[in-house]
């Protein structure tokens, strides 16, 4: 078991006309591989600068970030983009696909930015469509797919570059119960299947699929819960309160 | 390089997607563009046409004779100065035909109008010119039917013209003029050739409305030998011309009676006299017409600029999605410059495929035909258009951040 990622002390300040607001105000975290994490908290509490900054779209004001041992903290527009290429999978709320590209073209596009070549590229989007189990579905444009249908390219998507990590934004948040149930089922698989997954939600059912539950508040860690009987983590995360 | 070919194609597909996607609004924006380069390439094509007219016309003129005038091509001296110089004479002429070494031929040229006649049928104040046998030998026109008269006949005066082929036409429509006898200001001629048709010279005299009769008869009947007359000469070689003018120069001086600090009394005009005229004016004239014409391409330039501005924002979310998933700036800014050269690449050829009929008439007025130089420049042109006005555009998608490109409603 190694560590995926590595947030110290992380601090992320805006400006917003003349006052200072610090989203994130000296959060660490670790998280191990194949760990299935929910980060969680009310809005404002700076969940989604997090979600931001470990998916390496935006850089922390202050701290050290580091994925997979890199420090990323420091990294430029097109060295963040290269990363959030190859080590992450984002699955989004509002699915965010291309809406005029056919759900194969959708999930090519990581691989396109990541320089596959095109009958590679073909192989794995299938594969990954396949996963997900739309393979009849290939062709399709979005608008002629159900919301769970989405959700899925999404994640076929976000699996395609086997990513370090999986990051989803309340992925559940556009779709009905029963859907998003069924998505989350998806996730916990993908998790068994090795996956490290992190799910942004304000919902405690949702993150009941997690095996551990980040808490944050005021642009802190509030409380890190792990669940007792998941034999996941090997060693106890930071407590911080 | 597979890579970057691969992400040439995605931008292509991106495009031409969302071109066809906003049809009405690619079409209305193309519109600039093909209006623009209509305009230009009829321009463009106008100005090709006036320098190929220029040239067919100048070619009479012949670039290797030397034209001695009392009046120089160029203009541009006082005016009273040069009308009072002394004129050019006959007895001069026959200076250089004696003392020139580098002259190929020579011929001495007096005008008058007259109106000929033959049968019933008269045409009114043609250009009658007197000179010797050796005027096709100078400026290298050719005689259709017949012969042009000989030494032995421009010598001796002998009652014989060679005549232009309009006034063939107009003079003898349903038979042979040669061997008649026609009446040139009263006086009887006997046609022994016909002149093939030379058209215009830069479009004011007809050369074809013209008789030829030896000089000797000519200051006879027509002039007298006192007026002044012009001298042509033809160098024996192109290269030597300036060696020529020189010589002819001299023998002008001489026989003209100038001091050596004295300026020339007369003029060697040539060709290049009117070519570099012609390239000065033309030169202006091309590009103040594509200065004028480019301004509409401008515009349609601003409008591309417009519309990718619009396409951009519009597009926030996607460009958020695209840099989520690990588009580098760099292809962000090749899709958007790459929609927007196609854009104005389309419209340029719908321009070039409407503007190519119209060049046709243009055609009835100028011997043009649209040259693939331009076609070729038109759509260089229009991909330049095309990316330069979608830069900024591009620049500023490139640049967006990717949390607020996906937060963006």
């Amino acid at each position: 078991m190694s560590t995926i990622i590595q947030l110290t002390n992380i601090t992320k300040i805006y400006q917003v006309g003349e006052e200072q607001v610090h989203a994130l105000d000296g959060a660490s975290l670790t998280i191990q591989r194949n760990e299935y994490v929910a980060i969680m908290g009310p809005s404002g509490s700076g969940k989604s600068t997090m979600m931001n900054i470990i998916g390496c779209l935006d850089t922390p004001t202050t701290g050290l970030y580091e994925l997979n041992s890199t420090n990323v903290s420091e990294m430029n527009d097109n060295q963040l983009a290269k990363v959030r290429n190859k080590e992450i999978g984002f699955v989004f709320q509002t699915f965010n696909l291309l809406a005029r590209s056919d759900v194969l073209h959708n999930v090519e596009l990581p691989l396109i930015y990541g320089g596959v070549t095109s009958a590679e590229r073909k192989k794995l989007a299938r594969a990954a469509i396949d996963r997900v189990g739309l393979t009849d579905r290939i062709h399709h444009k979005p608008n002629e797919l159900s919301g769970g249908q989405r959700q899925r390219v999404a994640v076929a998507r976000a699996l395609v570059t086997h990513p370090s990590i999986l990051l989803a934004d309340e992925p559940t948040g556009n779709l009905d119960t029963k859907t998003g149930e069924e998505i989350m089922q998806l996730f916990d698989t993908l998790q068994k299947e090795g996956n490290t997954i992190i799910l942004v939600t304000h919902e405690e059912d949702i993150a009941a699929h997690a095996h551990r539950r980040v808490r944050l508040r005021d642009g802190k860690i509030e409380r890190d819960e792990l669940d007792k009987d998941r034999k996941v983590i090997t060693k106890p995360a930071m407590v911080r309160v | 390089m597979k890579f970057v070919f691969d992400e040439f194609k995605e931008g292509l597909r991106i495009a031409f997607t969302a071109i066809r996607a906003n049809l009405m609004r690619s079409i209305l924006t193309m519109l600039g563009i093909i209006i623009g380069i209509v305009s230009v390439t009829l321009m463009g094509t106008a100005i090709e046409g006036l320098n190929r007219a220029f040239n067919k016309s100048i070619a009479a003129i012949g670039a290797d004779v030397l034209y001695i005038q009392k009046w120089p091509w160029g203009g541009g001296d006082d005016w009273w100065k040069i009308r009072n110089r002394k004129d050019i004479l006959i007895t001069q002429a026959k200076a250089i035909e004696k003392q020139a070494n580098t002259v190929r031929a020579m011929t001495p040229i007096a005008g008058a109008r007259r109106n000929v006649k033959y049968g019933g049928k008269v045409v009114e104040s043609i250009t009658v010119i007197g000179t010797n046998a050796e005027l096709t030998e100078t400026t290298g026109s050719n005689i259709a039917f017949g012969r042009y008269f000989s030494a032995i006949e421009a010598d001796g005066g002998r009652p014989v013209t060679a005549i232009g082929s309009e006034v063939a036409v107009n003079l003898f429509p349903n038979e042979t003029p040669l061997g008649k006898t026609i009446k040139i200001g009263g006086y009887g001629y006997k046609i022994v050739g016909v002149f093939e048709k030379q058209g215009s010279l830069l479009g004011m005299e007809s050369l074809d409305n013209r008789a030829y009769v030896p000089i000797n008869r000519f200051f006879k009947e027509f002039m007298n030998q006192r007026r002044g007359i012009q001298i042509w000469t033809r160098a024996k070689s192109l290269t030597e011309l300036d060696e020529t003018k020189e010589e002819v120069r001299g023998i002008m001086r001489k026989v003209r009676h100038l001091k050596p600090k004295e300026e020339d009394d007369f003029a060697i005009n040539q060709q290049e006299i009117l070519v570099q005229t012609f390239n000065q004016i033309g030169g202006v004239i091309a590009a103040v017409g594509l200065f004028i014409t480019g301004l509409s391409l401008f515009v349609g330039g601003i409008g591309i600029m417009n519309i990718m501005f619009v396409s951009v924002t519009e597009r926030t979310r996607e460009i958020g999605i695209r840099k989520a998933i690990g588009a580098p700036r760099r292809t962000i800014l090749l899709q958007f410059l790459m929609e927007s050269a196609a854009l104005c690449l389309i419209g340029g050829i719908i321009g070039i495929i409407i503007a190519f009929p119209l060049s046709l008439i243009i055609d009835t007025v100028l011997p043009t035909a649209m040259p693939v130089s331009v076609v070729g420049i038109a759509l260089l042109v229009s991909i330049f258009v095309g990316v330069v006005s979608g830069f900024l555009p591009a620049y500023r998608a490139s640049r967006m951040d990717p949390v607020d490109a996906l937060r963006y409603e």
